[in-house]
């Protein structure tokens, strides 16, 4: 499954500068996985060993995948995924 | 309704149906507004909250000086409640948020200290972290992890709720502090836990997330994700959208992060209508529109609405 992936400014230096990305996976793990195939190192920012960092928020078509089912969120064609730093409102 | 003073008459808010916006007899939004609280926004019920539970504990005296970090909502409420009862408010703000929040602001006689708009919200906090070591002796309510602000939601919204919709099924709020999800969230956790507690989290502009690493993020201490069924990210263009069309079906006239938070709940309601479910959702009116006049929202078409929000802290 190929899908678009925003990065944020913060990550672009792993990307050389895109700010949307393809890359593919059944599993937001494989997308995450293929990501860092073709972008060295990216994976590490997004991940530990717990699962998803804890600054790191991930969208499914705009859901919190941490509420859908985190790194084993099923992906499919067309769907978008938007990777942002978790930031203070009020 | 007759209350002995202004800050008394904080809370009590009308829930009122939407029903052009609903997509049927069965599938109800109803919106909470909060706009109708002293100053204008949801914000009035924390406020008064903090405020209160730290004259409990011994903390204010006459003339004391508040300090906070706040996009706005909070730091008007914070300064119309601090006036009433005597105390000084000093305000960190960041410099990318509309022009009428430094009036209001400065009517209600709180004073601003500008924090850099890239970094946001976060940056505020920082800022008022470290006026606050230079300052020991100034108070910091801090709405971001003090318990007095989701439990004003736990304590007022969250019961005149399920008062006056029994049947309530979804509950949709804006995440910022954290604090009315948290409130209202752990109040339907005890007394209607089949109700899914929605949150709708704004997506600015890059410069807001210029974070110098991802080490920097901030958490609200307040956040309990477990409160939470789920969390949607909404920009801009569809926040925008939903303002306008939440104006132009039902006469509401709102801010935009309102938009944001009609639009999870609009998502909610096209599911719901789609699987034949019986739903209704309530969802927050945060504020009026009032405050966000001059960031040209309400005017031209949604485009040129929305590169005037670039950069922004729009909700």
């Amino acid at each position: 499954m190929a899908v678009e992936v925003r990065i944020p400014t913060i990550m672009r230096p792993y990307t050389a500068g895109e700010k949307v990305v393809t890359a593919e996976g059944a599993t937001l793990a494989e997308v995450i996985a293929d990501l860092d195939a073709r972008y060295a190192g990216i994976s590490d920012r997004l991940i530990d060993d717990s699962g998803l960092r804890r600054f790191v928020n991930v969208y499914l078509n705009d859901e919190d995948v941490r509420f859908l089912d985190g790194l084993g969120t099923v992906i499919s064609d067309k769907d978008s995924i938007t990777i942002l730093p978790a930031v203070a409102g009020g | 309704m007759r209350f002995d003073s202004l800050l008394d008459s904080v809370g009590h808010t009308p829930l009122v149906g939407l029903p052009r916006l609903s997509p049927s007899p069965d599938v109800r939004l109803w919106a909470k507004l909060e706009d109708r609280n002293p100053t204008g926004s949801v914000k009035d019920r924390a406020a008064l909250a903090m405020v209160e539970a730290a004259e409990k504990k011994g903390l204010l005296h006459p003339g004391s000086t508040l300090l906070e970090p706040t996009s706005g909502n909070t730091g008007i409420s914070l300064a119309m409640v601090a006036k009433q009862r005597g105390y000084n408010l000093v305000c960190v703000m960041p410099e990318n948020t509309s022009a009428e929040r430094t009036q209001l602001l400065r009517m209600w006689g709180a004073e601003i200290i500008y924090s850099p708009a890239a970094g946001g919200s976060n940056e505020g906090v920082r800022v008022a972290k470290a006026i606050h070591e230079q300052n020991p002796e100034w108070v910091m309510l801090y709405q971001y992890g003090n318990p007095a602000n989701a439990q004003a939601h736990y304590d007022s919204t969250g019961p005149e709720l399920l008062a006056d919709l029994p049947t309530i099924t979804h509950f949709v709020a804006g995440l910022g502090t954290t604090g009315t999800l948290m409130g209202v969230g752990r109040f339907f956790q005890e007394y209607k836990p089949d109700v899914a507690i929605v949150a709708a989290e704004p997506r600015y502009g890059e410069l807001v997330y210029g974070l110098r690493n991802l080490d920097e993020g901030f958490i609200p201490e307040l956040y309990d994700e477990s409160m939470l069924t789920t969390r949607f990210s909404v920009g801009p263009l569809d926040a925008l959208k939903r303002t306008r069309e939440l104006l132009e079906k039902e006469g509401i006239f709102a801010g935009i992060s309102t938009g944001a938070i009609l639009h999870a709940a609009l998502g909610i309601a096209a599911k719901a209508d789609t699987e034949g479910r019986k739903v209704d959702i309530a969802f927050i009116v945060c504020d009026g529109g009032w405050k966000y006049l001059s960031t040209g929202a309400y005017e031209g078409t949604l485009e040129e609405a929305e590169s005037a929000l670039e950069g922004q802290l729009w909700a």
